[in-house]
């Protein structure tokens, strides 16, 4: 079973990204269950989505304690929320920020990851450019599943048109893409 | 179908599927999903049924009371404080014998506010002549739906179909809708066993004295008895259409040759299997016993296969101050002087979760015997010692 712990702030989509993780991997036959933290969600105020994938069924119902992988929506979240409570050692790290984690002072909690584990994004540039607003989901599950090779682009796209059909779609499949292909780029320089 | 959807529209999809006729809505979370869904499905055309906005729970179990009596197939949703104003009408419901289904999206009550997940509210009802029935998963509030109409309407008798707040209304679940015509095949058309009809006029619910309100009570007991085998029969029927399991009376798993028992009821079964795997794979004997029946309460079956089990954990999310958990005191009534160990465990009220390592915990404690009569599951007590001081203070050491 495969955990994602999705932080962000309330109005950035975080549930929705949850939710289309979910979606995308049941396309590809996968068990998949996704739910929030059930907080009093209020606009900017910091929320979490999670998200589990399997080959089987997922009868847990916890929230996700120790995930394998964290997707930071906002960047701001670092000094008043834990996110990297009980990550595993080997696991993987998103965040949109065009800073560093070293630049943002985060590194240190960060150093003993592998490199390519860790990786952040100007997601919501990207986003401004491809869906002329700075919605960073689309750009984010494009790159997580660049990263981590758990979902195929083409699910995250299908689970994204299922989900916002016809323009709106479009053009957030084409910043998945866009984030997707900047990600494989990345990895196969280093 | 198989659809990766959330636990609210799946139980929208399964209730439009069992042709209701009049769907009476009022929010409040974590219900609320429900009935927006079911409006959607009005709207575009997609169920043939009466949509009705009400002003209040009051009236929207009250509306779904007429329209029943109206020979309508009726349905409404609900939680928490809602449930309390319309408490009434749901005595009323059942005492007229309307079939009425309602799902109550279990929420904890206020005061304190608090939106997220227990049963006190289910709890709070739980005399009043209702089936009620809990699902463990999506799939099984699915499926309860379908066989609570067929229930309901065979006898005579309002179904509730309480599924956890959040925890499943608000999780997006992957779920097997079946088809129109499959439901269609399982639950035949509303034929009403009494009906309000201007041109053969007759009464519903007119006043009984004291020569015949206990021979009427005693009906109410003697239905829900009725029920008991009623909810295993429609189970296995649904079993057979639709080719998977879902209901009946109470889920038993590792039970066979289980010492230590925990049982409970709801969404918090799929963590419990999850650690008794964990304790059997540590060759440790421990069983879990999900109800999915809660009223009728089916003491009979809880008998047979808890009566070897030398501990029994009792694991609710409701708590009557003054007396413990409600559930404990009933399954201690039928298991009194047959297990040696009894214990109450109050856990996951107002949305706590309930997580692995505290239920490793509970099972660690109870196998040393460590457990309180009434044990708070993770309870910090550190926020308590101040105010236990006060009331020592005022009341003296007791």
């Amino acid at each position: 079973m495969f955990q994602i712990r999705v932080h962000g702030r309330g109005g950035q989509g975080v549930v929705t990204a949850a939710d289309l993780l979910a979606t995308a991997a049941f396309l590809e036959g996968k068990h998949a269950q996704a739910f929030p933290s059930f907080g009093s969600e209020r606009m900017g105020a910091p929320v979490v989505a999670f998200c589990r994938i399997a080959s089987s069924e997922i009868r847990l119902r916890e929230p996700i304690l120790e995930p394998d992988a964290l997707i930071i929506q906002d960047a701001t979240l670092f000094s008043s929320v834990a996110v990297f409570d009980g990550l595993s050692s080997c696991g993987y790290v998103l965040i949109n920020s065009k800073r560093s984690p070293k630049e943002m002072g985060i590194g240190p909690s960060l150093e003993a990851f592998p490199s390519d584990h860790v990786l952040h994004l100007d997601a919501a540039d990207i986003a401004r450019q491809h869906i002329g607003r700075p919605i960073p989901n689309a750009v984010l599950l494009g790159a997580f599943a660049a990263q981590t090779g758990l979902l195929a682009l083409e699910s995250v796209k299908a689970a994204i048109s299922e989900k916002f059909p016809g323009t709106m779609g479009e053009k957030n499949n084409a910043a998945a893409a866009f984030a997707y292909e900047q990600v494989r780029g990345s990895q196969a320089s280093c | 179908m198989l659809k990766q959807i959330e636990g609210s529209q799946g139980v929208a999809e399964a209730v439009a599927l069992c042709r209701p006729q009049v769907i009476c809505a009022y929010p409040i979370t974590p219900q609320t999903h429900i009935v927006e869904g079911l409006s959607v499905l009005v709207k575009s055309g997609k169920l043939a049924a009466e949509y009705i906005n009400v002003e209040s729970e009051f009236a929207a179990l009250s509306v779904a009371i007429g329209a029943s009596a109206g020979g309508a197939r009726s349905y409404t949703a609900t939680s928490s404080q809602g449930l309390l104003y319309m408490a009434e009408a749901v005595y009323n419901a059942a005492g007229l014998e309307l079939p009425i289904v309602m799902t109550l999206g279990t929420r904890a009550i206020g005061a304190p506010i608090n939106i997220w997940n227990d049963h006190s509210d289910a709890m709070a009802v739980r005399g009043a002549g209702w089936i009620m029935l809990f699902a463990e998963t999506n799939q099984e509030a699915v499926d309860l739906h379908i066989q609570a109409f067929l229930l309901a309407e065979q006898l005579k008798c309002p179904v509730m179909v309480c599924v956890d707040g959040f925890i499943l209304t608000h999780a997006n679940d992957r779920m097997d809708i079946p088809a129109q015509e499959e439901v269609d095949a399982f639950l035949p058309t509303f034929a009403p066993a009494q009906m309000l009809d201007p041109a053969h006029p007759c009464s519903i619910g007119a006043m009984v004295g004291p020569e015949s309100f206990t021979e009427v009570r005693y009906l109410a007991h003697h239905r829900q008895v009725l029920a008991l085998s009623a909810i295993s029969q429609v189970a296995e029927t649904f079993c057979k259409t639709f080719g998977r399991s879902s209901g009946g009376l109470v889920h038993a798993y590792q039970l066979q040759d289980a010492e230590t028992v925990l049982l409970s009821m709801g969404s918090v079964g799929g963590t419990i299997r999850e650690v008794v795997d964990e304790e059997r794979t540590a060759g440790r004997k421990v069983g879990y016993l999900s109800l999915v029946s809660f009223r009728p309460f089916p003491s009979a079956e809880i008998e047979r296969l808890l009566k070897k089990a030398r501990t029994v954990l009792v694991l609710e999310k409701a708590l009557e101050p003054g007396s413990g958990g409600p559930l404990f005191g009933q399954v201690q009534q039928v298991l009194a002087g047959e297990v040696p160990r009894l214990f109450s465990v109050i856990a996951g009220l107002g949305g706590r979760a309930i997580t692995r390592p505290s239920l490793r915990q509970l099972f660690s404690r109870a196998h040393s015997g460590d457990l309180e009569p009434i044990h708070f599951l993770d309870l910090d007590r550190s926020v308590l010692t101040a105010y236990d001081a006060t009331l020592q203070d005022a009341f003296g050491a007791c």
